[in-house]
């Protein structure tokens, strides 16, 4: 099955600045996407070249088989856009915004359907501007899909709304994936990556740096384990360090701290065992998305300054 | 029955496009109704002032440098231009420069539509508004205060086309230069005052000395005076005025189209 959206070689550079230096990714038919990255890493402008909003400067782009550019009433027809700043009349009521834009396509979705599934009944005929930023952000996944799109791109999907509102969300969008769309997610959420995502795209400084699933991420990042404990009587702290899985002991008060490879749980339990200790409030660490990120990009997502 | 009979067999296709454009066209009505510079400045104002001026019998002598009409005669056609250059120089750059600082042309340019039939819908919005205001100030100096029809309808009503169409080039011209919606509001007043001024606003233009009144004949809204004064009296109005008229709206176009970005 040929991909949904084919990206090859992307670069575009804003005056002086480039935005995105060289990226290349597959879509596949019905799968949720993720392009995960932090403020400033080309993110948007990669989204916004494969909506045809933009012109590459080098690359080439397909959705559906269409160019975006030169096919673009074509290919506006089967994608459903939400832009992270596009916006509405202020003094647009929610439901002539629906009733508009369903107007604008071939065979839209029911509008007022998506207007209760989204928690927007309520705010029918209520402005634009009157609008909550959460509820704004309702009106443009809404907006995202009245088109009944066959993909949907989504910008910073769930940023501005409560952990409720979130979840609400995430549920509507995997609702929309089981009815075939494709969806490509933008985000800079982690957990929402981690929830929705079929496969990610970690993008850092305009750069592909790794395609996977979020599984596939986190066990590529290769992390030190982390684990502490308090052993139930006094122990000697060179027995742990002499363990090949482990790299580092520290002790903090009466608790120790082990660093090490994804085998330094087992060895270090193991050699407890042997001695007749106990290791009382054990903690260990996970390894997370997060942490796969910091690890592959050398950056933590929430301290990239934006560069706008 | 042949009418739904057609209705019936237009395509699904078809009648979606049309009816997105329509949708359009009603929205963006209803959104400069509700936005209050249209209904408030560029109706409710002039009309006022109409009912005002109509009130003033010494507004009601025929005046011989206008031949033979009266002051008040000549208002009617001052206030027409007034809705007119309201809509066009002031409420329409406001909307769009608004639409595009907001992002609403982007979004639109995700769509099948685009942006530009929005742009369209925004036009003939205006023109809409406009054209009902000037039926109504026709109507309420006739019935109201006996002001006659002008008496070349179809003269006049060429003069109001060409004196909507050169507004709405400059309107869009504005748009096309200014930044966002505050610049917009604000060069749109700014032109508004000197070019109603020439349009004989506060002073008639018969009544201004005469290099003043060489000035207001090539100013976009004195042609548009001018022409109306024809039609007021009878004939079609010269070609002059008309020539004006259609080179603004023709010169602004083009260098609207121009300059004009969609974000």
């Amino acid at each position: 099955m040929p991909p949904v959206i084919e990206v090859r070689n992307l670069h575009k550079r804003y005056d002086d600045k480039v935005a995105v230096d060289d990226v290349s990714l597959t879509v596949q038919e019905g799968e949720i996407f993720g392009i995960l990255g932090p403020n400033g890493a080309g993110k948007t402008t990669t989204v916004e070249c494969i909506e045809g909003l933009r012109t590459p400067d080098r690359g080439e782009i397909t959705v559906l088989g269409l160019d975006p550019r030169r096919d673009r009433a074509e290919m506006t027809r089967r994608l459903g856009v939400q832009l992270q700043a596009g916006q509405l009349p202020d003094r647009l009521q929610v439901a002539e915004a629906l009733e508009l834009y369903s107007s604008f396509y071939p065979r839209p979705a029911d509008w007022r359907a998506l207007m209760n599934g989204l928690g927007l009944a309520d705010k029918a005929k209520t402005g634009y501007g009157k609008l909550s930023g959460g509820q704004k952000q309702r009106l443009s996944i809404a907006l995202a899909l009245v088109g009944n799109p066959r993909v949907a791109i989504l910008d910073e999907l769930t940023t501005g709304l409560d952990p409720q509102a979130r979840r609400d969300t995430w549920d509507l969008i995997e609702g929309v994936r089981s009815r075939g769309v494709t969806i490509v997610l933008v985000t800079h959420f982690m957990e929402e990556a981690e929830r929705l995502c079929d496969r990610l795209a970690l993008i850092d400084a305009g750069r592909v740096v790794a395609v996977d699933t979020p599984a596939g991420l986190t066990e590529r990042a290769r992390i030190e384990q982390r684990i502490q404990f308090r052993p139930s009587r006094p122990m000697d702290d060179r027995l742990l360090a002499s363990l090949p899985d482990v790299s580092s002991v520290t002790r903090r008060g009466e608790l120790v701290f082990v660093k090490g490879n994804d085998n330094a749980l087992n060895a270090v339990t193991a050699l407890l065992a042997r001695n007749q200790i106990v290791a009382e409030r054990l903690r260990v660490e996970q390894t997370s998305l997060e942490d796969a990120f910091v690890e592959l990009t050398g950056k933590r997502l929430d301290t990239v300054s934006d560069p706008n | 029955m042949q009418v739904s009979a057609m209705n019936a067999a237009a395509s699904p296709v078809a009648a979606t496009r049309g009816s997105a454009t329509w949708r359009l066209v009603t929205i963006e009505s209803k959104l400069c109704l509700r936005d209050k510079v249209a209904p408030i400045w560029g109706v409710g104002c002039p009309l006022i002032v109409l009912i005002i001026l109509g009130s003033l019998p010494v507004l009601r002598k025929p005046l011989e440098a206008a031949g033979g009409l009266t002051i008040f005669d000549m208002y009617v056609p001052v206030l027409i231009i007034f809705n007119l250059a309201i809509l066009a120089m002031t409420a329409l750059p406001a909307t769009l420069a608004g639409y595009r600082e907001n992002g609403v042309l982007r979004r639109m340019q995700a769509t099948p539509v685009g942006p530009a039939r929005l742009l369209t819908a925004q036009l003939v919005a205006n023109l809409a508004i406009a054209l009902v205001a000037m039926i109504l100030f026709l109507a309420v100096a006739g019935l109201g205060f006996g002001v006659a029809l002008p008496r070349h309808l179809i003269g006049f009503a060429v003069a109001w086309l060409l004196a909507a169409a050169a507004l709405l080039a400059i309107g869009l011209l504005i748009t096309a230069l200014v930044p966002g919606r505050s610049s917009a509001s604000a060069i749109g007043t700014v032109l508004f005052f000197p070019m109603m001024f020439f349009a004989g606003l506060w002073v008639p233009i018969a009544q201004m000395p005469p290099v003043l009144q060489t000035i207001s004949h090539y100013t976009p809204l004195g042609a548009g005076m001018q022409a109306f004064q024809d039609a007021y009296l009878g004939h079609f109005p010269s070609a002059l005025p008309l020539v004006i008229l259609a080179a603004y709206a023709a010169g602004c176009a083009v260098i609207a189209v121009h300059w004009f970005r969609w974000e």
